[in-house]
């Protein structure tokens, strides 16, 4: 199968994990993506917050681009520019005014054909969970996962039509048919701060303080996202908030590109896992998986 | 009271509740102020004003109240209460309006280094058609002056190659067309024939 790919402007740099799993697990699963030529930025989280129209019309401006590779779907990995992507379609289909004005600003007229997926969408798919769960050759049973899906990826359910908006289980179920455990927790779409790192990171610091006490009281050992922010808060400010809370979480954050990479027997390296700032530790470097016969290890 | 209220028997009443219904096309005054906003909104802590409290100052027609508010910097785009409302209320994008307006009356942001932010995330797409995270960092640090915030953070991101030390131009003239053309639509509309 193959999809024009959007990688963002993250991708390309801080999330540059994500760019490299996402690469290296896609072609074992037969999908194909095609990076858009001379994509630019979608404008996310600032743009909206000065106008309406620009925020709009940065996303069609790269839908229009995927038109013209004559490409009927675009996968975009990055939780923000999936939200900007799937409001500049939406917008433009749904408020005919609008449209005319978006159409105005960008290069061609935007036809409206393509469909925005986020990769878990491709993954989550029944097919391709079996496949999944074939190529999962290593054993990553010492980890205990929450599915950390933050709060862009299914929000508005209007627009974003992804999974259920309040309790998402696609993430959960292609780490699941990688034969990882993942855990049940509450907090799945909160709100990690987002784009306040820089700015308010005490609202950051608060939040992700929040989410890794859940995830700790849950009894999980790692936490899997799919958004460059959400990783960028947990894992990057992760060891300030253990100093200013005189508490120890030492909870790696994987994209789940990386732990389905891991699973499937990819080198760490090439997964980006080296770039993290709280360093996994002994919790991967996997092992072939022991015979459907052996017994399984006893919960901790 | 047989009749259920819907949108058709509800209008907005002050000015300040049409100038948030032009920018955004949501209506404040479908709100019931049940509060499901405020109750689910992550940021509520740290906001003057919760969510449920400015959508009703809105409708009465505080607008100083509003647009010169810390809420309105300080919301962090999330939608929990966009998703939640019961009347469909679209509080993120009253938000998002609020902001607007404020800039387009002059008002001093509440929380300026947000708009800073916004700012220089802006100015960098426009220049280089992509966010240069790295420079973008160095012109928020110009405009608010706090020079050694996160210093050790990027370089240690550095190190790990998660900054890119130079940016690209790879489609930074499309990106300068969009922005000139959005301004001249923008313009068009403020001063309707
Ligand atoms: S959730 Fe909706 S109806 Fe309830 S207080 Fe908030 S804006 Fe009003
Ligand atoms: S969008 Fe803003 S106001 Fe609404 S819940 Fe999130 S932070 Fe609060």
């Amino acid at each position: 199968m193959k999809y024009a790919y959007y990688p963002g402007c993250s991708l390309h740099s801080t999330g540059s994990e994500f760019d490299l799993s996402l690469r290296s697990v896609s072609p074992l699963l037969g999908v194909e993506l095609e990076e858009v030529d001379d994509w630019i930025c979608c404008g996310s989280t600032s743009a909206h917050a000065v106008s309406e129209l620009l925020a709009l019309a940065l996303p069609v401006a790269n839908l229009c681009l995927v038109e013209a590779m004559e490409m009927g779907e675009v996968v975009v990995p990055c939780a923000s520019c999936f939200r900007r992507m799937k409001a500049g379609h939406h917008e433009s289909a749904t408020r005919p005014e609008m449209r005319e004005k978006i159409n105005r600003v960008v290069d061609r007229p935007y036809q409206g054909t393509v469909k925005v997926c986020h990769p878990l969408e491709v993954f989550a798919d029944e097919a391709m969970l079996a496949e999944i769960a074939v190529l999962a050759t290593e054993d990553l049973s010492r980890l205990e996962v929450v599915c950390y899906y933050g709060c862009l990826l299914t929000r508005p359910p209007k627009v974003m039509q992804f999974d259920r908006y309040e309790y998402p289980m696609s993430m959960d179920a292609v780490l699941r048919a990688a034969g990882i455990r993942t855990l049940d927790w509450d907090f799945k779409t909160m709100c990690c701060g987002a784009a306040f790192t820089l700015t308010e990171t005490d609202i950051v610091y608060k939040l992700c303080a929040d989410l890794l006490d859940e995830a700790q009281a849950v009894g999980a050992n790692a936490i899997a996202v799919a958004c460059p922010m959400c990783h960028a808060n947990l894992d990057t400010r992760q060891p300030e908030i253990e100093e200013r809370l005189k508490k120890s979480y030492q909870l790696p954050v994987f994209y789940f590109t990386q732990l389905m990479g891991l699973a499937m027997g990819i080198p760490a390296t090439e997964l980006g896992i080296g770039r993290h700032l709280v360093e996994p530790g002994s919790l991967i470097g996997g092992q072939p998986k022991q015979p459907a016969s052996a017994p399984a290890p006893a919960p901790a | 009271m047989t009749q259920a209220a819907t949108a058709e028997t509800i209008t907005p009443t002050s000015g300040f509740a049409y100038s948030i219904l032009g920018e955004s096309g949501v209506d404040v005054n479908l709100c019931y102020q049940c509060g499901k906003c405020a109750a689910g909104c992550p940021v509520a802590y740290a906001m003057d004003y919760p969510p449920a409290q400015l959508i009703h100052a809105a409708r009465l027609g505080l607008d100083e109240l509003v647009l010169g508010s810390r809420t309105i910097w300080l919301c962090a785009a999330c939608e929990t209460c966009t998703t939640r409302c019961p009347q469909d209320v679209d509080i993120a994008k009253v938000m998002d309006a609020a902001k607007i307006l404020a800039v387009d009356r002059g008002i001093n942001p509440a929380v300026g280094e947000v708009r800073s932010f916004h700012k220089a995330a802006l100015a960098s797409i426009r220049r280089f058609g992509r966010m240069w995270e790295a420079g973008m960092v160095l012109s928020l640090k110009l405009r608010t002056g706090n020079y050694f915030k996160d210093m050790e953070l990027g370089s240690r991101m550095l190190r790990k190659g998660k900054l890119k030390l130079l940016p690209t131009f790879a489609g930074s003239r499309r990106a300068r067309r969009i922005f000139s053309r959005v301004k001249k639509v923008e313009r068009e509309a403020d001063r309707p024939e």
